[in-house]
């Protein structure tokens, strides 16, 4: 599904080096973990895979299905499969929910060469999908993500992940800032995607959320690379001791 | 003296030949507004009101030639509404396009028919609320047009028509100089809703008296035309009784120079005035918001949003000013005025004014300037939304405060339709 390989980036208008020779490679219907300490570059991952302004990539590849993602634009990024779950989803004054998601699938399935889903066909499937997420019709209506809560963004997020229905989940971080309820709940929205051949990268600090979604594979990252990669049990290890022993014995 | 002298020749090169028709009320007006216009002379860049417009190009005594501005297959505004067509070529009020009329609630008078009526209620409204605004702003140009207008529509409104009253402003010439000036009553308990739509000129001068009773209403939806060669200075006054109602929108696209003035006074209790813009400029072209509103009763609320899109350097222009009088108290005064600048050529000059002598009100102010948000951008298209579309949708999100102004849906959607078909044409 995604194949990165010896991956390199740099901030573009920066000499600040970010990535160093990152290999990472998820199969179909796999769910893997990325945990690591604070500026190991988690984040930057996330932000290079789904298009954002601002690096620049120096050497090595990162494929989705085969595909080299730094060749295409964000949109395309998105329409061939990919999406990002953000830590800090972007808030569009003026731009209804409703009109953000259908906006947004309709522009998918256009690129795909697929009819446009119907107005009605749209309604009852987001009605359905938020639902479950405990997204009630006033919050639907709202700009997107203008007065939501913490929780309500992440909430959000995973809608939007459900409507779009995409092949590679990046999840950054979408634990940060949830209560144990709150955290629950979007873990049984991203639970209820897993399968059909649906991978996910789930990208966190704290092992909390891998009990809720467990990972297949554990990856720790530090200062741009992965470092070691591991079960579930790896996971818990951090949890217990944090990173040092780790980093000491990589050195 | 320089500067008076100059205003003074300037009057005297732009009045040389004309012949206003001196008999009946309208003549009386006239001569009136004219009496007035003397010692005003035109303004000049000089002057604080026209600091950041040049109004060279609208006191000039012939128009500046402007080619007429093929629109191709776009369709008109408001064609889809039920309404109630009165239409003007060139400033010249054509018959054959104009619909009958009559309608119940309503009379509609041609100004060019009617100056000579005795006892007409226009007699008391034509010039009296443009001079009303010549304090403490002098606002020359609106004399000027009060002066020399010869055609306009004076509508008396005693009911609720059925359909909007639609004027139309076609253009056929590229040397057309017009000038219009309308006069509304609606009295009270009586609706209007006005449109306008159309370029009417090469260079147009138009100016609106609307007189409201108390518990009028009355809604006016205009857009300007987007030929890219004309000019336009516009002026509504508006003197609105107490509980009644006044809302006004224009969208302006384009248009080398567009001047519009607004003169608002709310003079009974519990009056509401919304004033409303959204305009949107490629090239070289000037848009400038010139807004009062006076509150001189108790309770009253007024709304002024302005929002103005620009790029390939376009430049926006808002004078907004909010004056509480004294007595004036639990006033709600709100006012904010915002430009979205696609490039770096582009320029918005503004000009928020606070004047408050109650001291029970609440009023408040804002004006920003930016560039359209890089992080939104991202996220839409990180949705899958191409690049065009997800700035179209941002522009339509940042105008949608002015547009919610709007309280007819229909109309509403006629107007996003407009900007969207707008957004499709320019690439930016």
């Amino acid at each position: 599904m995604l194949e990165i390989t010896n991956l390199h980036v740099k901030l573009a208008e920066e000499d600040k080096v970010i990535l160093r020779g990152l290999d990472l490679k998820i199969g179909a219907g796999e769910v893997h973990a990325i945990m690591g300490p604070n500026g190991s570059g988690k984040s930057t991952l996330s932000y290079v895979l789904s298009g954002r302004d601002g690096y620049e990539v120096t050497d090595g590849s990162a494929k989705l299905l085969g595909e080299e993602l730094s060749e295409m634009e964000p949109e395309a990024r998105a329409a061939a499969g990919l999406f990002l779950a953000f830590q800090y989803p972007v808030g569009i004054p003026g731009v209804g929910n409703m009109t953000f998601l259908r906006t947004a699938l309709n522009a998918q399935r256009k690129a795909r060469g697929e009819d446009e889903i119907s107005a009605g066909d749209f309604l009852k499937l987001v009605r359905e999908k938020a639902k479950t997420l405990k997204i009630d019709a006033e919050m639907l209506k709202r700009p997107v993500n203008v007065g939501f809560s913490g929780g309500e963004k992440k909430r959000n997020e995973i809608l939007q992940m459900a409507m779009l229905e995409p092949k590679m989940c990046i999840l950054d971080e979408t634990d940060s800032g949830l209560d144990v309820d709150a955290m629950k709940l979007v873990a049984d929205g991203v639970n209820a995607l897993r399968g059909a051949g649906r991978s996910f990268l789930v990208i966190t600090h704290y092992q909390r959320l891998l009990d809720h979604i467990k990972p297949d594979v554990v990856h720790i990252m530090a200062a741009g690379r992965i470092i070691k990669t591991g079960g579930p049990e790896l996971a818990l290890e951090v949890e217990n001791n944090g990173y040092a022993d780790i980093l000491a014995e990589v050195q | 003296m320089a500067v008076m002298q100059a205003k003074a020749d300037a009057l005297a090169a732009r009045l040389a030949g004309a012949r206003p028709d001196e008999g009946g009320w309208l003549g009386k007006a006239r001569a009136e507004a004219l009496a007035r216009l003397a010692p005003m002379g035109l303004p000049g860049r000089r002057d604080e009101y026209w600091r950041y417009t040049d109004p060279a190009s609208l006191t000039a005594p012939e128009p500046v030639s402007a080619a007429v501005f093929d629109a191709k297959a776009e369709p008109r505004p408001f064609t889809a509404l039920d309404r109630l067509k009165v239409v003007f070529v060139d400033g010249q009020f054509d018959a054959a396009q104009s619909d009958d009329l009559a309608l119940e609630g309503i009379e509609i008078e041609r100004l060019s028919l009617a100056g000579h009526a005795a006892n007409h209620w226009a007699a008391n409204l034509y010039g009296v609320l443009e001079a009303r605004g010549q304090t403490p702003v002098e606002r020359p140009l609106a004399t000027l047009n009060s002066a020399l207008a010869t055609e306009g529509v004076l509508i008396r409104v005693t009911g609720k028509p059925s359909k909007p009253v639609s004027l139309i402003y076609l253009r056929k010439s590229n040397n057309s100089d017009a000038m219009l000036h309308h006069c509304i009553k609606v009295e009270s308990g009586a609706e209007l809703t006005l449109l306008e739509n159309g370029p009417a000129a090469a260079r147009l001068s138009k100016v609106l008296e609307v007189d409201l009773a108390d518990g009028a209403r009355f809604h006016h939806i205009r857009t300007q035309g987007r030929d890219h060669e004309r000019r336009a200075v516009t002026h509504i006054f508006a003197r609105i009784g107490a509980q009644a109602l006044f809302k006004s929108f224009t969208l302006t696209a384009n248009g080398r120079l567009t001047r519009n003035e607004a003169f608002i006074e709310l003079l009974g209790a519990d009056a509401v005035a919304h004033i409303a813009g959204a305009s949107m400029g490629d090239g070289d072209f000037v848009h400038d918001d010139t807004v009062f509103v006076t509150h001189a009763a108790e309770r009253c609320e007024s709304r002024q949003v302005f929002k103005k899109v620009l790029k390939n350097g376009a430049v926006g222009v808002f004078q907004g000013k909010i004056l509480v009088k004294q007595g004036a108290q639990k006033t709600d005064g709100y006012q904010i005025s915002q430009s979205l600048l696609l490039d770096d050529d582009s320029q918005f000059l503004a000009k928020p004014e606070l004047e408050i002598y109650a001291d029970d009100v609440k009023c408040s102010h804002g004006s920003t300037s930016g560039a359209m948000d890089e992080t939104a951008l991202y996220y839409l298209r990180s949705r899958g939304v191409p690049l065009k579309q997800a700035q179209s949708l941002l522009v339509l999100a940042f105008l949608a405060e002015a547009i919610s102004e709007i309280e007819d849906e229909a109309i509403a959607d006629d107007i996003r339709n407009r900007l969207e078909g707008w957004l499709h044409r320019h690439e930016h």
